[in-house]
C-alpha cells in the first residue's frame, strides 16, 4: 500500500527514535499496513457520479425551461463539484488503511483531517460486519469494532466480504484471548 | 438480614410460581444455580406503595398549570357527588395497584447475583452478577428518612436507573450492601452472611463554613444569581409583560437555586471513608446519600482548581465510574489532602505538579492564543494526565489499565503547525485529550499508550478483590 506520504515517515521516524531509546522495546514491529480493495472506490465514485449527474441534470434543464436558457449554465456546479471529487474521493481512499500487530489494530485514516486509532485487543466487547444493499451489490462489507467507551470510532469500511469475515473470528479469537474487563 | 421482619418466604414462593415469567430475561445466567434451593425471595418494605402516592396529584396539578381556564371551568361544574364517587373510586384502585406491584416485586441474593423480579403486567427479571458492580448507593430522600426507610441503587454498566430496590428497611438496606459487597469481593456465600460492615476510616470531612466559602467562590454561583436578577429586569423594561418575565425568571431562579443553595444542601457534610470494599462517599443534609465505589472501578479522576480557589490552595476533585452517575468525589478540599485522597483512589498514583507537566511547543499559540499555556500532559508509571484550561484549571488523571482505545487526530490547521491532538478514550464514556502536542511527539504517545493501556492491565487488582 502507499506509504509514502510526508506524515507516514514522520511516524515511522518517531518510532524509530522510541526503539533507539527504549531498552526493553516489547513487540515493537512496525505496523505491517493493509490498504482497502478498489471496490470501495468504485463505489463511492458511481454514487458520485450518478447524484452529482441528476443534479447536473437538473440545474441544466429546469432553470432553462422556467427563465432563460442562459441559466443552464449552473449545470456547471455540480459537474465542477464532480471533477473535485473524483481525484478526492481517491485520496481518501487510499489514505484509509489498517494493520493488525500482536496486540492490538491500528487504523488510520483521513486525508485533511487525520485521524489514528489504536486499540487492544483485549478491549474489544463486540465486532459487527455490516452490509448495506448498494455494498452488497459492490460486494463490500464494513467491519466495525466496539469497545466499552462510546467514542471508540473504529470502524473499516469497504472490505471484501471474506476478509470481513476473517478479520471478524480472528478479532473475536485475540479479543477472546487477550480480554480484559473494564 | 431479616431485621426488619421481611420474612416472607413461605408467602413468596407460590406466588411467583402461578405468575411465572414469560421472558426470563437472565443476563447471562448460565453457569448460576438453580433458583429452587436455597435461594430465598424477598420483598420490599410495605411502604413501598406510597411512593408514587404524590404521582396523580402531581398529573393534575400539571394539566390545571398547563391549561389553567379548561381546570376552572371543569372545577365550577365539579360538585360534591362528584368528587366523592371519584375518591372513592380512585384511592382504592391506586391502593390496588400499588399494593400488587409491591406484592409482585421480590428480589434475592444467590451466590454469583442479586435478583430483582418485578412487574405486575409486563414482568421483568433482572440477574445482575455481582462481580460486575461499579457502585452501590443507599440514598435516603427527606420523606424516607422520616420513615426510616432506604433506597439501594446498583450501578452496572450498559443498564438504566431500573436497578434499584425502593425501599428497603434502612437497616436492612445497610445489611444487604454489606452482604452484596461481601460477595462481590469474593467471600464464600456462607461467610459473606456474617462479614457484615466492613470496617471504615475516615479520610475526610468537608466542613460547612468551607463549603459555604467555596460555593461563594464559585463563578457559576454568582453567574446565575446575576442572570436570575438581570435578564428579568431587561426583559420587564423592554416588554412590561409580566407573563413573559415570570416565564424567564422561574427558571432562572431554579437554576441559581440549584447552583448555590441546592448544592450546598447535597454536598453538606461531606465525608469520605476508605474501607476494604471501597471508597465510602456519605454526603447531604436533607437527603442522605451514601455511596460506596469497590476498588479499581474508578476510570477517570479530574481535579479541577477554579480561578478564585486558587489562593486558598483549594481544589475539587471528580471521578468518573462507568455506568454511574456518582460524579463527585471531593466538593472542596485543600490540594494536599485531595491528592492523598486520589492516591488512595488510584493505588501507587501521585498527582503530577504544574512543573512536571510538558506544555504544548510554543507555536501552539498560533492556533489558540493565551489558553495554549493551560495545556499540559504528563504520562507517568500509573496514569496519563492531561490538565487543560487557563484561569479554571482541570487536570485529568486516567489509570492506564482503564484505556479502552487512543486515538490521534490532526485537522488541516494543526499539520500546518505540526501539531496533534492524542485522545484517550474510557470505559466510563469519557474522552481526555492531550491537545496540541508536537507531532512527532503524538505518534510515538499514541504507540506508547497503546502499549501501556496493554500492559497496565496485568497489575491491576482482580474484579473480586478479596478472592
Amino acid at each position: 500500500m502507499e506509504t509514502g506520504s510526508p506524515d507516514g515517515t514522520g511516524t515511522a521516524g518517531a518510532t524509530d527514535a522510541a526503539d533507539a531509546t527504549d531498552a526493553t522495546g516489547p513487540s515493537r514491529e512496525e505496523p505491517v499496513w493493509t490498504g482497502l480493495p478498489p471496490g470501495l472506490l468504485h463505489m463511492r465514485r458511481l454514487l458520485l457520479v450518478v447524484w452529482l449527474g441528476l443534479l447536473a441534470l437538473a440545474a441544466g434543464v429546469l432553470p432553462a425551461l422556467l427563465l432563460s436558457p442562459a441559466w443552464a449554465a449552473l449545470a456547471l456546479v455540480p459537474l465542477a463539484l464532480l471533477a473535485w471529487g473524483w481525484p478526492m474521493l481517491a485520496r481518501n481512499w487510499r489514505s484509509w488503511r489498517y494493520a493488525e500487530r500482536a496486540d492490538d489494530l491500528l487504523i488510520s485514516r483521513g486525508v485533511l483531517w487525520r485521524e489514528e486509532t489504536v486499540v487492544p485487543y483485549g478491549r474489544m466487547q463486540l465486532v459487527e460486519v455490516t452490509s448495506g444493499p448498494v455494498e452488497r451489490h459492490f460486494g463490500l462489507a464494513s467491519v466495525q469494532l466496539h469497545t466499552a467507551a462510546a467514542a471508540t470510532d473504529a470502524t473499516i469500511p469497504g472490505l471484501d466480504p471474506a476478509e470481513a469475515e476473517r478479520l471478524r473470528d480472528r478479532l473475536t479469537e485475540l479479543g477472546e484471548a487477550r480480554s480484559a474487563g473494564l | 438480614m431479616n431485621g426488619a421482619g421481611e420474612g416472607y418466604d413461605a408467602l413468596g414462593g407460590p406466588a411467583a410460581g402461578p405468575a411465572g415469567s414469560p421472558a426470563e430475561a437472565t443476563r447471562s445466567a448460565a453457569d448460576a444455580p438453580p433458583p429452587a434451593d436455597g435461594v430465598t425471595e424477598r420483598r420490599l418494605h410495605p411502604v413501598t406503595p406510597l411512593r408514587r402516592a404524590w404521582a396523580p396529584v402531581a398529573v393534575l396539578v400539571g394539566w390545571a398549570v398547563h391549561d389553567p381556564d379548561q381546570a376552572q371551568r371543569q372545577l365550577t361544574r365539579l360538585t360534591t357527588t362528584h368528587l366523592l364517587v371519584g375518591l372513592a373510586v380512585l384511592i382504592p384502585a391506586a391502593a390496588l395497584y400499588g399494593f400488587l406491584t409491591w406484592w409482585f416485586t421480590h428480589y434475592a441474593v444467590t451466590g454469583t447475583e442479586l435478583r430483582i423480579r418485578t412487574g405486575l403486567l409486563f414482568r421483568r427479571t433482572a440477574h445482575i452478577r455481582l462481580e460486575r458492580i461499579q457502585a452501590v448507593d443507599v440514598t435516603q430522600p427527606l420523606l424516607a428518612r422520616v420513615a426510616g426507610v432506604a433506597k439501594l441503587k446498583l450501578d452496572v454498566i450498559g443498564t438504566g436507573k431500573k436497578d434499584e430496590l425502593a425501599f428497603l428497611g434502612a437497616g436492612e438496606a445497610r445489611a444487604l450492601r454489606a452482604e452484596l459487597l461481601a460477595r462481590a469481593a469474593g467471600f464464600a456465600p456462607e461467610t459473606a452472611h456474617e462479614v457484615g460492615e466492613a470496617p471504615e476510616r475516615q479520610l475526610l470531612r468537608v466542613p460547612p463554613g468551607v463549603l459555604a466559602v467555596s460555593l461563594l467562590l464559585t463563578g457559576a454561583t454568582w453567574g446565575t444569581l446575576l442572570a436570575a436578577v438581570v435578564v428579568p429586569t431587561l426583559l420587564w423594561l423592554a416588554t412590561h409583560n409580566l407573563w413573559t418575565v415570570l416565564a424567564t425568571a422561574v427558571p432562572l431562579v431554579g437554576a441559581a437555586g440549584a447552583s448555590s443553595a441546592g448544592r450546598f444542601v447535597g454536598e453538606y457534610d461531606w465525608r469520605v471513608a476508605e474501607s476494604p470494599d471501597g471508597l465510602r462517599i456519605d454526603h447531604g443534609l436533607l437527603d442522605r446519600t451514601h455511596e460506596t465505589v469497590p476498588p479499581g472501578r474508578v476510570q477517570t479522576v479530574r481535579i479541577v482548581e477554579p480561578l478564585l480557589w486558587r489562593r486558598r490552595r483549594w481544589v475539587r476533585v471528580e471521578l468518573d465510574v462507568a455506568g454511574s452517575s456518582n460524579s463527585l468525589l471531593l466538593p472542596v478540599a485543600p490540594r494536599e489532602i485531595a491528592e492523598s485522597v486520589v492516591a488512595r483512589v488510584l493505588p501507587g498514583v501521585t498527582v503530577p505538579t504544574g512543573e512536571a507537566l510538558s506544555r504544548p511547543p510554543r507555536r501552539a499559540g498560533r492556533c489558540r492564543p493565551l489558553w495554549w499555556r493551560g495545556h499540559g500532559l504528563a504520562v507517568t508509571g500509573a496514569v496519563f494526565a492531561a490538565r487543560r484550561g487557563l484561569l479554571r484549571r482541570s487536570l485529568a488523571l486516567v489509570p492506564h489499565a482503564k484505556v479502552q482505545s487512543v486515538r490521534l487526530t490532526q485537522g488541516p490547521v494543526r499539520r500546518a503547525l505540526r501539531l496533534a491532538d492524542v485522545h484517550v478514550d474510557t470505559g466510563a464514556n469519557h474522552t481526555v485529550t492531550a491537545s496540541l502536542r508536537d507531532a512527532a511527539e503524538a505518534a510515538e504517545l499514541l504507540r506508547r499508550q497503546a502499549e501501556r493501556s496493554r500492559t497496565g492491565r496485568r497489575d491491576a487488582p482482580p474484579d473480586r478483590w478479596m478472592a
